[in-house]
C-alpha cells in the first residue's frame, strides 16, 4: 500500500502526469453532455467519421509542413461537421450514408497521402499513433493543455446556454420549426460544438475510440435514467469518473490511455445493465 | 376580432405535383376551423402550409396574425419522436414555452408555472416525471396536446388529434378543445370524425378529389349537398355503433 503511494507520489511530481489528468477529465465531460444529443439523433458514428476526416486534414497538415496542426484540422473537422449535421431531422441523404462517405473517403485520401509523401520513416507507426492515440496524450505540452481548457470552457459554456434549445431540437425539430423556433441555427450550433469536441478528444484517445467516447456514458446513463435532465447529468458523471479510473489505471498498470479508459466505459454500461435489470426486478 | 389568415385560390404541393388547389377560405380569431377530406386529399399538407413549413405552388396567403412567434401550438399527426427519447412529461410539456423565450437560456417561474397550470388542465399531472415513451398512446397524445397547449396563446392546430384514443378519451378531448376554444383560443383542426366535427366546430372546409368541396359556416355546410351526401355515409357508417350502445 505504501509502495502504491509512493508510486503515485512519484507520478503526480511530473507535470505531464497533471496535464493528461486536466486533459482527459475535461474531454470526457465535453464529450458524454454532447453524447446524449448525439445518440439520440442518430448519428452515434460521427464521431468516428470525423475523426477520419481529422485524420485526413492532419495528412494533408503534414504534406503542407504545418508544425502545429490543428490550425488545418479543426477548421477542416469543423466544416465537416456542419455539412453532416446542419440538415438535422429532415435530411434527403440518409445521415448514417453521408457519414460513411465522408468518413472513408478521408480515411483513404489521407492514408494515400502519408504513403505518397511520407513525413517521417514510420509510416505505420505514425499512423496507428494517430488512430489509437497511445501516447499522445502522456507527451502533451502546456500549450495543447491551455488550448484545451479554452475549448472545452466554450463548449460546456454553450451548452449550459442553449440545454433547453438543444433538447428540444433533438426531441422535436419539425414543433419547434413550426412555432416560430429556428431549428437550422441551433442544428448548427450543435455541429460546430460537436467539431470542437471530436477535434479535442484526438488528442486523449485517439481516432478510434473517441466514438466510444461519446457513446458508452450516454447509453450507460439512459440503462438508468428516465429524463433528459437526468441522462445528461449521469452520463457526464459516469464519464468524468471513467476517465479518472482510466487514467490512474493507465499510469499504475503501464497500460494505453485511450483503451484503459474506454474499458472502464464498457464495465460500468455492463455495471449499469445489471443495475437496471435488478432495479426492475424490484419493481415488478 | 379581426382575420386572422386570408387565403386566396391557394394551391398546394410537393416538388412540382399539385396535391390540391383553388382553396379560398378565411379564419377569424376565436373560430374553430375543422378541415375534413380523405386520405391523401391534402389535409396535413394545408396544415404544414399554414404553418410555414412548406410554401404554396401559388395563391396568395395573407395571415396578419400567425407569423408570430409563442402564439401558434401545433399537434403534428405524426411526430418524428423517437421510441427511446429519454424525456420526462414536465421537460416535454416546458419545452412548448421555449418559443416564449427567445434568446433567453432558462424558463422563467411564469413559464414553469404555465407548463404546471396546462399540465393539471389535462388531467397529467401526476404522470409529469413520467418518461414519455412509457406513457400509453392516449396518454402521449395528452402530453404533446399540454405542449402544444404551452406554446399556442391565441392559435392552436391540430391534426387528427384523436387517433388512437378510446372513445371516452376522444369524448373528453374534444371537450377540453371546445372549451379552450370557448376560452379565446382559434382552432383549426383536421378531422376524419364527421359527427365530431359538424358539433363542435363553428366552420367546415371539405377537401376533396385535388379541389375545395366546401367552406363555410357549420350550419350552411349541414344544409349543403356535400354535407348532407357525407351525414348519409356517416348516418349509415354510425348505425352499427348505436344499436351497439342501445
Ligand atoms: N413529404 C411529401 N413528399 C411528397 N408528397 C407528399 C409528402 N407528404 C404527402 N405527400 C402527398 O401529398 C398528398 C396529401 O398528403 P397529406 O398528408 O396532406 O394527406 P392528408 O389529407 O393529411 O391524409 P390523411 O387523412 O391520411 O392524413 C398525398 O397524396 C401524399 O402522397
Ligand atoms: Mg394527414
Amino acid at each position: 500500500m505504501g509502495d502504491f503511494a509512493a508510486k503515485l507520489q512519484l507520478y503526480f511530481s511530473y507535470p505531464f502526469v497533471w496535464y493528461a489528468l486536466i486533459v482527459g477529465l475535461l474531454i470526457a465531460l465535453c464529450s458524454s453532455l454532447l453524447g446524449v444529443t448525439l445518440v439520440l439523433k442518430r448519428f452515434s458514428y460521427i464521431g468516428d467519421g470525423l475523426s477520419h476526416v481529422a485524420f485526413g486534414a492532419m495528412a494533408i497538415a503534414a504534406l503542407v509542413g504545418l508544425t502545429n496542426n490543428v490550425y488545418i484540422v479543426m477548421p477542416i473537422t469543423v466544416i465537416s461537421a456542419i455539412l453532416l449535421l446542419r440538415t438535422g431531422q429532415n435530411a434527403k441523404i440518409n445521415g448514417d450514408a453521408a457519414i460513411a462517405m465522408i468518413s472513408v473517403g478521408a480515411l483513404a485520401l489521407g492514408y494515400m497521402l502519408m504513403n505518397l509523401f511520407p513525413s517521417s520513416a514510420n509510416i505505420s507507426g505514425d499512423v496507428c499513433t494517430t488512430l489509437f492515440g497511445s501516447t499522445s496524450i502522456l507527451t502533451l505540452k502546456e500549450s495543447d493543455v491551455i488550448i484545451c481548457i479554452v475549448m472545452s470552457v466554450v463548449v460546456i459554456a454553450a451548452f449550459l446556454l442553449f440545454y433547453n434549445k438543444i433538447f428540444a431540437v433533438t426531441f422535436d425539430e419539425n414543433f419547434m420549426k413550426a412555432t416560430g423556433i429556428k431549428a437550422n441555427v441551433y442544428n448548427l450550433i450543435i455541429a460546430i460544438i460537436t467539431a470542437l469536441i471530436i477535434v479535442l478528444a484526438m488528442n486523449l484517445v485517439g481516432s478510434l475510440l473517441i466514438s466510444a467516447l461519446i457513446i458508452f456514458p450516454a447509453l450507460s446513463a439512459m440503462r438508468l435514467f428516465r429524463s433528459f435532465r437526468s441522462v445528461v447529468i449521469c452520463s457526464a458523471c459516469v464519464s468524468v469518473t471513467c476517465a479518472g479510473l482510466g487514467i490512474f489505471t493507465s499510469i499504475m498498470a503501464g497500460t494505453p490511455v485511450g483503451s484503459t479508459i474506454v474499458v472502464t466505459d464498457i464495465i460500468v454500461f455492463f455495471l449499469f445493465c445489471g443495475l437496471s435489470l435488478i432495479i426492475r426486478r424490484k419493481n415488478v | 376580432m379581426g382575420d386572422l389568415l386570408l387565403c386566396k385560390d391557394i394551391a398546394l404541393g410537393y416538388e412540382g405535383s399539385t396535391v390540391v388547389s383553388g382553396l379560398n377560405f378565411r379564419i377569424t380569431e376565436g373560430d374553430y376551423l375543422c378541415i375534413l377530406g380523405e386520405n391523401g386529399s391534402g389535409k396535413s399538407t394545408l396544415i404544414k402550409a399554414l404553418l410555414g413549413l412548406n410554401k404554396p405552388i401559388s395563391g396568395m396567403m395573407i395571415q396578419p396574425a400567425l407569423k408570430k412567434v409563442g402564439d401558434i401550438g401545433y399537434l403534428p399527426q405524426q411526430t418524428s419522436i423517437q421510441r427511446d427519447f429519454p424525456a420526462s412529461v414536465r421537460e416535454i410539456v416546458l419545452s412548448g414555452c421555449l418559443p416564449k423565450c427567445g434568446l433567453r437560456p432558462f424558463y422563467t417561474k411564469q413559464e414553469k408555472q404555465l407548463a404546471e397550470t396546462t399540465m393539471s388542465r389535462l388531467g397529467i399531472t401526476e404522470l409529469a416525471t413520467r418518461c414519455y415513451r412509457e406513457l400509453s398512446g392516449g396518454q402521449q397524445q395528452r402530453v404533446l396536446l399540454a405542449r402544444a397547449l404551452c406554446a399556442a396563446q391565441k392559435t392552436l392546430l391540430l391534426d387528427e388529434p384523436v387517433t388512437g384514443l378510446d372513445p371516452k378519451a376522444q369524448l373528453e378531448l374534444y371537450e377540453l378543445i371546445s372549451e379552450l376554444n370557448k376560452s379565446g383560443i382559434t382552432i383549426i383542426m383536421v378531422s376524419h370524425d364527421f359527427t365530431a366535427a359538424t358539433r363542435y366546430a363553428s366552420h367546415i372546409l371539405h377537401i376533396g378529389a385535388q379541389h375545395q368541396l366546401f367552406f363555410g359556416t357549420t350550419a350552411d355546410y349541414l344544409a349543403s349537398d356535400v354535407g348532407k351526401m357525407f351525414s348519409l355515409d356517416a348516418g349509415t357508417q354510425n348505425e352499427g355503433k348505436v344499436s351497439d350502445n342501445g
